[in-house]
């Protein structure tokens, strides 16, 4: 394939969500077969790149035929290649499992929702492949306007909670935007790998801790850090059910890429702690995100806004790796990018499909009817659920076991604890639903007491089988939870320790 | 030292394998109750013999090694077969045979429901346990016994009661807590060693600690394996865990599940720290001082207990601290009688506890008060069951005298009688507490006539098995199995002498 590899899969993803709408006004039904083209596309390219970068190194692809620093430069580092994959990959599996559950969920839109979610997708692409930063905020926006829109296409609450994520969100992407428009004066280059040559030389500039800083921020709430994680839970609570399993695996990962890529392939870890301590804030905000997601997920009744508060706290184990600002940290920061996208994708999944099948994804409605109903599903929500409470030989655990490294590396004990603390508090909020799930007798069978009772009649006779389209992708994408667990040296070895950061 | 000679074997891989294997087997044969039992007897019978096949090599210090792949970079997935490992292995897979046989008759003696659930649970614990045997590293070591702590809890619950839930919570609670703690430990270690890999006498090597590092991750494993091992105060998910069915308590909350953490206490004695640093740093004392008053408390309150299986979880605390504390006294004798009592408590805790079930299902008792006059109508289940309790009291010449003699030597070779002094009264507190039982059973007479009689041979016959077991190895501890030339290998290999 030609040089441009890079860039084809932004691009496709990019004409795809053009075309879909286009084709689909004569037949509306052409629009899902299209989509699936496209994002199998992606994920064809994006798994050939990887292989070309582990064969031959990084990719570089110049828009136009000008090159960097003046041009747009597209590069496909191990890094970049590998979260590619990542993305598109568990993107595919949604959007296969959208298949069954958008007619009902978001009846009559889901054109839009279709030409939306290739959007989405290309923007996430773009700023993975991008190597100039302009350029990577334009996408930013491109990505995060797609999220709004998929967010707000759900339920009526999900217009207030669309809009408070794009207030937060443009004010994000505005201090992103001023961060590297600082960095812009002091250095005159947009070009990643060309700031990164100057700044050595403008070391201790205000003007570039104070863009870093800002770049930080931005990224913070991209990503959700505590404390700026407000918009994430109810945001995630009323999109319908299949944004919020696409925009979950992949929305905040791709903030915590960004944030890796500036903190430590432009600055470098020696130069982000230089003047001010940012890792070890990041760090420090994370561990205690960490507990507070896990805490009120705890509290939590309804299963995808416990889903989206675990999202908070599973951030906080990729904050807390670049925080460590150490190798295993940073193993243990990007394997997580991987493992939690397939864990969130898998568990919101289920909950889609608990929606799907019984209208309704409360806790306290589960009983145990649900493992006759739904087997697949529920199998894979207890795989899922014994990754995020980081079990072996699950990839949870090797998550955790490198963030524990890393945290007994850089002698911090508190992380450690943390780490610890929260796989046990995972296991109370995922046993609470798994104890409901299969043992609590469905009210039907005993008298009286469960107020649920009378809802409980209605469903028991709606539904029988799983459809294959809800259930072979939950499937697959739970169980590979086991396959990257025992693989995960591989991962690890071959991807992620080929390019450690600068001063590692 | 002469280093163990270390072949590569897929004997160890398959050992682990087969019941895991079993398990899809198990659960598509669902239907049918008779192809679940074939399928449970077979994945016994097959990893019986792989294990057996490995007892000659162990015996000879070969020790047959696999290795799967790297799990995180530098540390392997890896299998070793040593004689530690073997000894553990022969006694969980050769008493799971004997549990299946009686497992199909209990469950069938009750209709339990959702059999096949328990009967693939059962096989993925025993995989568990066997991996954890044969762990060539503390990585491998915990990943295997994470898998066992999920792997039990569906069989903890599996009644599906109220208590048998809050069972399951409490089950849960402990050796989940354990589990993360055990991980840190094993991160830390990997960190100051370098390796994780066990090495017979202590895998730390020259390496320098401060007293309040080594401490503190001595606690840290201590907690970690100590649950699972039920030393005080870590016991209390042991007793409530008895709301599970007889056969599990039997095999996972006697052998399996129970012996694992004392196994794993040994391994980190023995194999992760050793002798040198437990000696220097005084950590054998505070592991003494804590399975003696384990073994005395245990006792004490197995006293207060009327429900049958509870005494008999009560007592099953008290014994695994006798291997720790065997374990904790580090001189020959200490790690021989402990380790034997590893295979010996098995053998008779199994007896008693199958004679428990046996009661419950033909009679449906479980308090020791409702015994009365029950041995006149089970003569060879009450039989069986005060033989056993006569060699956990340690009176010869039943096998439970052998391993206790072997303590107490231990002790005095140590140059401590305190514990000889806990172990002579822990003896009398064993024959006082059994001694009720017994007594009902066979002298008291019933205050309405027993209606029945002995429950079926699928239960029966395991039980007079282990109870003839635990005779014949009081009487020859070589025999069948060699384990007490084993055990002397691993004590040999742990305090620097020859062999593996």
């Amino acid at each position: 394939m030609p040089l441009n590899s890079p860039a084809l899969v932004p691009l496709l993803l990019l004409a795809a969500a053009i075309v879909i709408p286009v084709l689909a006004i004569r037949k509306t039904t052409v629009a899902y077969p299209a989509m699936m083209v496209a994002s199998f596309g992606a994920v064809v390219i994006s798994a050939y790149n990887v292989l070309r970068v582990w064969r031959n190194g990084p990719l570089a692809y110049h828009f136009g035929g000008w090159f960097p620093p003046v041009g747009i430069e597209y590069v496909l580092d191990p890094l970049s290649a590998f979260v590619a994959l990542v993305v598109n990959v568990i993107a595919f599996f949604v959007l296969w499992h959208s298949g069954g559950i958008q007619e009902r969920e978001i009846p009559g839109k889901s054109v839009p929702y279709h030409a939306l979610t290739l959007l989405f997708l290309c923007g996430a692409n773009g700023i993975i492949a991008t190597g100039d930063l302009f350029n990577l905020y334009v996408f930013l926006e491109i990505f995060s306007l797609a999220a709004y829109g998929l967010i707000g296409i759900g339920e009526k609450k999900a217009a207030v909670a669309s809009f408070r994520y794009l207030i937060m969100g443009v004010v994000g992407g505005s201090f992103y935007l001023l961060g590297i428009g600082f960095l812009y004066i002091v250095t005159g280059s947009l070009n990643m790998a060309d700031v990164r040559n100057i700044l050595p030389h403008v070391q201790g500039n205000p003007a570039v801790v104070t863009g870093l800083s800002l770049i930080v921020i931005g990224m913070g709430i991209k990503m959700a850090v505590f404390p700026l994680h407000g918009w994430l839970p109810d945001a995630y609570t009323h999109a319908p059910s299949t944004s919020s399993a696409l925009i979950a695996p992949i929305g905040t990962k791709i903030a915590a890429y960004v944030l890796i890529r500036i903190l430590f392939f432009v600055f470098g870890v020696e130069s982000v702690s230089r003047s001010l301590p940012i890792t070890d804030v990041i760090a420090w905000l994370s561990a205690i995100g960490i507990l507070y997601g896990s805490v009120m997920a705890m509290a939590q009744d309804e299963m995808k806004r416990m889903l989206a508060y675990s999202s908070v706290a599973q951030i906080g184990y990729i904050g807390l790796g670049i925080g460590l600002a150490n190798p295993l940290g940073y193993i243990g920061a990007v394997l997580h990018i991987l493992n939690h996208a397939f864990m969130k994708g898998a568990l919101f999944l289920v909950a889609a499909n608990l929606r799907r099948n019984t209208g309704r994804s409360d806790i306290s409605g589960l009983d145990a009817s649900l493992r006759k109903k739904l087997p697949w599903s529920m199998a894979a929500f207890t795989v899922a659920a014994l990754s995020m409470i980081g079990l072996p030989p699950t990839a949870g655990f090797f998550s955790k076991w490198y963030l524990a490294l890393g945290a007994i590396d850089r002698g911090n004990w508190v992380f450690l604890a943390v780490i610890l603390v929260s796989s046990l508090l995972n296991a109370v909020y995922f046993f609470r639903i798994l104890e409901r799930a299969y043992l609590l007798p469905p009210p039907g069978k005993k008298t009286g007491e469960d107020p649920h009772a009378e809802a409980g009649k209605g469903r028991g006779s709606r539904v029988g089988e799983e459809e294959y389209t809800l259930m072979i992708p939950v499937v697959v994408v739970s169980f590979s939870l086991l396959l990257i667990g025992l693989w995960n040296a591989n991962i690890v070895r071959e991807v992620i320790q080929r390019i450690l950061p600068l001063g590692m | 030292m002469i280093p163990p000679e270390i072949y590569s074997s897929t004997i160890p891989f398959y050992a682990v394998m087969v019941s895991l294997v079993a398990m899809p087997l198990i659960l598509l044969s669902s239907r049918h109750a008779v192809l679940r039992e074939f399928w449970t007897l077979a994945a016994s019978v097959v990893k019986f013999s792989l294990v057996c096949l490995l007892l000659p090599g162990a015996l000879a210090g070969r020790v047959a090694g696999f290795t799967f792949w790297e799990i995180s970079p530098g540390i392997s997935l890896a299998l070793k077969a040593d004689a530690f490992g073997v000894f553990f292995a022969l006694i969980a897979s050769g008493l799971w045979i004997l549990t299946s046989v009686y497992s199909i008759g209990y469950v069938r003696g009750l209709k339990e429901r959702k059999q096949t659930r328990y009967f693939a649970c059962f096989a993925v614990c025993l995989s568990a346990t066997i991996g954890v045997a044969f762990a060539a590293n503390l990585l491998t070591f915990v990943f295997f016994y994470e898998i066992l702590t999920i792997a039990t809890y569906p069989l903890v619950i599996h009644k599906e009661t109220k208590i048998a839930v809050s069972a399951g919570r409490k089950y849960l609670v402990y050796t989940l807590t354990a589990g993360v703690l055990l991980i840190a430990a094993t991160a830390w270690t990997y960190r100051l060693a370098g390796t994780l890999d066990f090495r017979p006498g202590g895998l730390f090597g020259d390496a320098s600690f401060s007293p309040g590092a080594i401490t503190a991750l001595f606690l840290l494993f201590l907690a970690g394996v100590g649950v699972k091992a039920a030393v005080m105060p870590l016991h209390s998910w042991l007793p409530a865990a008895m709301a599970a069915p007889t056969p599990v308590s039997a095999l996972l909350h006697a052998v399996a599940v129970v012996k694992s953490g004392v196994f794993g206490v040994v391994r980190v004695v023995g194999f992760v720290f050793g002798p040198a640093l437990m000696h220097r740093f005084g950590l054998n004392i505070f592991l003494a001082t804590v399975a003696g008053v384990t073994i005395l408390l245990a006792s004490l309150l197995a006293y207060r207990q009327d429900n049958l299986k509870h005494r008999l979880a009560y007592s099953t605390v008290g014994h695994l601290s006798y291997i720790v504390l065997g374990a904790a006294l580090l001189s020959p004798a200490s790690l021989v009688g402990g380790l034997l009592h590893i295979a010996n408590h098995a053998t008779m805790k199994i007896t008693m506890f199958f004679c428990a079930g046996a009661i419950y299902v033909r009679h449906h008792k479980e308090k020791i008060s409702d015994l009365d006059g029950i041995g006149r109508v089970m003569p060879w289940t009450m039989g069986a069951f005060t033989l056993a309790a006569i060699g956990l009291a340690g009176i010869p010449p039943i096998n439970g005298f052998i391993s206790k003699w072997q303590l107490g030597l231990g002790s005095l070779q140590a140059g401590e009688l305190l514990p000889l002094a806990v172990l002579v009264l822990s003896g009398l507190l064993n024959a006082g507490y059994f001694a009720p039982v017994i007594f009902r059973a066979f002298l008291k007479p019933p205050a309405v006539p027993h209606e029945r009689g002995e429950a079926s041979y699928a239960m029966i016959v395991p039980l007079l098995v282990t109870a003839l077991l635990s005779l014949l190895l009081g009487l020859d501890p070589d025999l069948f199995f060699h384990f007490h030339r084993l055990a002397v290998g691993v004590s040999g290999s742990i305090l620097g002498g020859i062999g593996q």
